[in-house]
C-alpha cells in the first residue's frame, strides 16, 4: 500500500495578525458549563464544570488560528461549541455575520455545511460498517447535494485530493492504516466545500512520519482552497507550524493570543513560558541551553477554579492582586499589535524564570497540593 | 566533540572479561559492545508471534546493552517492536504463542530460558517497569500505599507495618505532598501526573538495578511530562539505576537518554550516543523522523518533509533493507543491494547505522539535504 504524496506545500502567506474586514467567525464571551452532581450524600448540590469561561476569538476567512493548552483547558469544548455540536451556556458565536449561538437545527442547517470538523481518533470517527464511498458521500446525501457528474465522481475526486487511491471507493475503514483513515476523515470534511474547518487534534494519534504527511496535506488545502481553520492541539510545535495566530488556553480562558512569531519568540504570560519550556526538543543543544520555567503540580479543578487569575496557584510571579482581580486579556505597548496577554505582571521569559528562583517553598507545596486530586469531591 | 568521550567508556578497558563474550552470528564484528560494564545485554533477539494470518516478526535480530547509571533510549514508531522487546526482557509475553530466540543476559543471568518461578524473584525486585497508562496499571481496588507495599513485602519479607512506612517514604521521594495521608488514597483520587508518580514509587520500592520505562510520559501533558522526566533523572543520579527508556518522541529522548537505539520493523537501524544520533544522524529513517518533526524555533515556511508511504507489515516485511520501499536514497546506493541485501548494523565504538550508503554519501546527504530542514 503506497500513499501518493501529492501535497508539497509552499509557504503559506502570513496574513496580518488581526485581518481587516469582517471576520468569518467571531466569538464573544463564549461560556460552557457542564452541570455535575456535587458532594454530600443527602443534599446534593449541582455544581458546574466551567469548561469554557468567557473567551473571545475571531477567525478571518482563510486564516488558521491555533488553540493550545493542556488536557482540561477547554480547547476541545471550544471547538465543539464553534461547530455547534454543543449548546453554549452564554456568549455569542457569529458566523459570516449571522448569529448562530442558539440557532435551531433547522436554522443552522444551511450553515452546517460550511463548518466541518476533523476529529482526533481516525478509528472511532469512521463507521466501520460503511464503505469509504458511503462515508465520504454521506454529507452530500444528508444535505441533498448532487454535484455535477454524480456523487461517486465527486467522492473519487476528493479521495484523490487527500492522497488516496480513488479506486478504494468500495473498501472499508479497517483496510486502511491510521494515517489513511485520517485522510478519509479529511475527505469527508471537504465534501461540502466548507469555509471553516474545526480540526480537533487531527494528528495527535498518528506516528511522527505520518503526522507530517497529514499536516502538509491540511496546509495544502488551506492554501489552495482558502479554507479557514481552528486548529486545536496540545503539541505546540505542530500548532506553530500550522497556524498563523495562536491562542493559549488555561482552565477555560485564553491567557495569551498573538501572531505565531510574536507568541513563540516573545511570550509574555508565565503560563505560556511554562508550557513552552516543557516542550522537549530533539536538538540536544537547544534542549540544554533553554531557560527552564517549571510547572508545579497539576491544573486545579475547573469546578472550583482559583479566584482572580486562574494560573496564580502555580505562578512564580503571583501576588495578592492576582487572587483578587481577574486580569483582562489586553494588548501591551511593547508588543506587536494583536498580541494580548491576561496577566497582572506580564513580562519576558527571563523575568518569570527569575521569579521562580525566589518562589517560597510553601507556595510550591501549595501548588502541588492544589492540583493533586483529579476528583472534585 | 566533548560528548563523544563518553562513548569510550563503552570500550573494554582492560578488564578483559567482557571481551571474550562471543558475538552471535558475527554480525557485530568490531563492536565495542559486550564490555564488562554491560549490565543488561541483549543479543540477536528475535520475537515471533504466530497469528491466524502467519508469523509476525515483531522483533527480528535486535542487540543492545544497558549499563549501570545510564539510560538507553529506544525510539521507534508504532509496530517497530520497541515495546515487545521490553516485555520480553521481563518474560511478560504469552509463552505458548511466542517464539523467542537470542540471548538476554542480565547481570550474569540468562533470562530467555529462565523458569517463571525464578523470573518472579527478579521482577519488581531487580528489574521493574513503568507503564504508559498509570490508570490501567494501578488496581482501582487497593490503596496506592497497599500497591506500593505489596512488592516490598513479597521481595523483602517486610511486615505490614514496615512496608507501610516504606510506602510513605517512597511517596515522599517521588514528590507527593502529604504522603502520610495520601498513602491511604485510591488511584482515582490522584490526578494523572500524581498517578504516574505513584507508579514510579511502586517500581522503585525495592531499589531495582534496572528500570524499564515504556512510554512513561506519553499519556501526560507536557508540563507534567517535564516534571516526571526531571524526577526520573534525579532518581537515576541518586541510585545509579540503569534505565531502558522506550518512546516515540525524539524530544523526550534528547532530554532523557545517554544512548539511543532507533528501531524500524523489529530491527535496530541506528545506534550511538544521544548527541551522535540526533546531531549527526546517519540513517535515512532517522533523517526522516527528524525532518518530519516541526520545532519551536525553525523557519515556519520550510515545509515538513515526511517519510513517504506507510510502515511495513511485519507479517511480510520487505526484502533486503526493511526501509528501502520508503527510502529516498536507494538510487544513490545503486544496484539492487537495498532490495536484496539486509544491511548489518556494524558498530564502531558503539556507533553505527544499518544502511548501504557509504560513509561519505551519508555525510554529504545529511549536510546538504537534511540539516537545512532541522532549523
Amino acid at each position: 500500500m503506497t500513499e501518493t504524496i501529492s501535497e508539497s506545500p509552499a509557504p503559506a502567506p502570513d496574513p496580518a495578525p488581526q485581518a481587516p474586514g469582517e471576520p468569518l467567525l467571531d466569538v464573544r464571551g463564549l461560556v460552557k458549563y457542564f452541570p455535575v452532581k456535587g458532594g454530600g450524600l443527602v443534599r446534593r448540590k449541582m455544581l458546574n464544570v466551567r469548561a469554557v469561561d468567557g473567551i473571545d476569538l475571531s477567525v478571518a476567512p482563510g486564516e488558521s488560528v491555533g488553540l493550545v493548552g493542556e488536557s482540561g483547558c477547554g480547547k476541545s469544548t471550544t471547538g465543539r461549541l464553534i461547530s455547534r455540536l454543543l449548546e453554549p451556556t452564554g456568549g455569542s458565536i457569529r458566523y459570516d455575520g449571522t448569529d448562530i449561538t442558539h440557532a435551531t437545527r433547522k436554522q443552522i442547517a444551511p450553515i452546517r455545511s460550511q463548518i466541518q470538523m476533523i476529529f482526533q481518533d481516525p478509528y472511532s470517527s469512521l463507521n466501520p460498517r460503511q464503505t469509504v464511498g458511503a462515508i465520504v458521500s454521506s454529507p452530500m446525501e444528508v444535505n441533498g447535494i448532487d454535484p455535477e457528474g454524480g456523487r461517486k465522481k465527486r467522492v473519487q475526486e476528493l479521495l484523490e485530493r487527500v492522497g488516496l487511491n480513488p479506486e478504494h471507493y468500495n473498501r472499508f475503514p479497517h483496510e486502511f492504516s491510521g494515517g489513511q483513515r485520517q485522510r478519509i476523515g479529511i475527505a469527508r470534511a471537504l465534501a461540502l466545500q466548507p469555509r471553516l474547518i474545526v480540526a480537533d487534534e487531527p494528528v495527535s494519534a498518528l506516528d511522527v512520519s505520518i503526522q507530517a504527511q497529514v499536516v502538509n496535506l491540511l496546509q495544502g488545502l488551506q492554501r489552495d482552497m482558502g479554507i479557514a481553520f481552528v486548529f486545536i492541539a496540545h503539541d505546540l510545535a505542530v500548532v506553530r507550524h500550522f497556524s498563523q495566530r495562536v491562542a493559549v488556553m488555561y482552565l477555560g480562558k485564553i491567557v495569551e493570543i498573538a501572531d505565531r512569531t510574536s507568541l513563540y519568540s516573545n511570550p509574555h504570560h508565565p503560563y505560556t513560558h511554562t508550557l513552552l519550556a516543557a516542550v522537549p526538543e530533539a536538538d540536544p543543544d537547544k534542549s540544554a541551553n533553554r531557560t527552564r520555567v517549571h510547572a508545579f503540580g497539576d491544573m486545579p479543578s475547573p469546578i472550583n477554579p482559583p479566584s482572580g487569575c486562574r494560573f496564580r496557584t502555580r505562578c512564580p510571579k503571583a501576588q495578592d492582586v492576582c487572587a483578587n482581580e481577574e486580569p483582562p486579556l489586553i494588548g501591551i505597548e511593547t508588543l506587536l499589535e494583536g498580541h494580548r496577554v491576561a496577566c497582572h505582571f506580564p513580562g519576558p521569559l527571563e523575568a518569570t524564570a527569575k521569579a521562580e528562583e525566589t518562589m517560597p517553598e510553601e507556595r510550591i507545596e501549595a501548588a502541588l497540593e492544589a492540583g493533586i486530586s483529579s476528583d472534585p469531591e | 566533540m566533548a560528548a563523544s568521550t563518553e562513548t569510550t567508556a563503552e570500550q573494554p578497558t582492560g578488564k578483559g572479561k567482557g571481551k571474550g563474550a562471543p558475538e552471535p552470528l558475527g554480525r557485530h564484528a568490531g563492536a565495542a559492545e559486550g564490555g564488562s560494564d554491560a549490565f543488561l545485554s541483549v543479543r540477536d533477539l528475535r520475537v515471533h508471534f504466530s497469528t491466524d494470518d502467519g508469523v509476525v516478526k515483531a522483533v527480528d535480530g535486535l542487540s543492545f546493552d544497558v549499563e549501570k547509571g545510564r539510560t538507553l533510549g529506544i525510539v521507534g514508531e508504532s509496530g517497530s517492536g520497541k515495546s515487545v522487546s521490553s516485555l520480553t526482557i521481563l518474560g511478560l509475553h504469552n509463552r505458548e504463542k511466542t517464539k523467542i530466540e537470542g540471548e538476554i543476559r542480565f547481570d550474569g543471568n540468562e533470562l530467555v530460558k529462565m523458569p517463571e518461578r525464578k523470573l518472579r524473584d527478579l521482577r519488581g525486585r531487580r528489574i521493574s517497569m513503568i507503564f504508559q497508562d498509570p490508570l490501567t496499571a494501578l488496581s482501582p481496588f487497593y490503596t496506592v500505599g497497599e500497591q506500593i507495599a505489596e512488592s516490598y513485602r513479597r521481595h523483602m519479607g517486610a511486615n505490614r507495618h514496615d512496608a507501610h512506612a516504606r510506602a510513605i517514604e517512597m511517596l515522599d521521594r517521588v514528590g507527593i505532598p502529604n504522603p502520610k495521608t495520601r498513602v491511604n488514597d485510591y488511584p482515582h483520587h490522584f490526578s494523572g501526573g500524581m498517578r504516574q508518580r505513584a507508579m514510579i514509587a511502586m517500581s522503585l520500592v525495592c531499589d531495582p538495578d534496572l528500570l524499564i520505562a515504556d512510554e512513561p510520559t506519553t499519556a501526560l501533558d507536557v508540563t507534567v511530562q517535564a516534571q516526571i522526566l526531571d524526577l526520573l533523572r534525579d532518581l537515576q543520579d541518586e541510585f545509579g539505576t540503569a534505565i531502558l527508556f522506550i518512546t516515540h518522541d525524539l524530544g523526550v529522548i534528547a532530554s532523557m537518554a545517554h544512548d539511543v537505539l532507533v528501531m524500524y520493523a523489529g530491527r535496530s537501524v541506528e545506534k550511538g550516543t544521544v548527541r551522535e544520533v540526533l546531531k549527526n544522524p546517519r540513517h535515512p529513517y532517522t533523517w526522516g523522523l527528524l525532518s518530519s518533526m516541526p520545532n519551536l524555533s525553525g523557519d515556519v515556511d520550510i515545509p515538513l518533509r515526511p517519510v513517504r508511504g506507510t510502515p511495513p507489515s511485519l507479517l511480510a516485511p520487505p526484502s533486503g533493507c526493511p526501509f528501502h520501499p520508503r527510502c529516498d536514497y536507494v538510487d544513490v546506493v545503486g544496484g539492487d543491494s537495498c532490495s536484496t541485501e539486509r544491511p548489518a548494523l556494524t558498530l564502531a565504538e558503539g556507533r553505527g547505522a544499518a544502511c548501504h550508503l557509504t560513509a561519505e554519501d551519508k555525510q554529504r546527504i545529511f549536510i546538504d539535504d537534511v540539516r537545512p530542514l532541522l532549523g
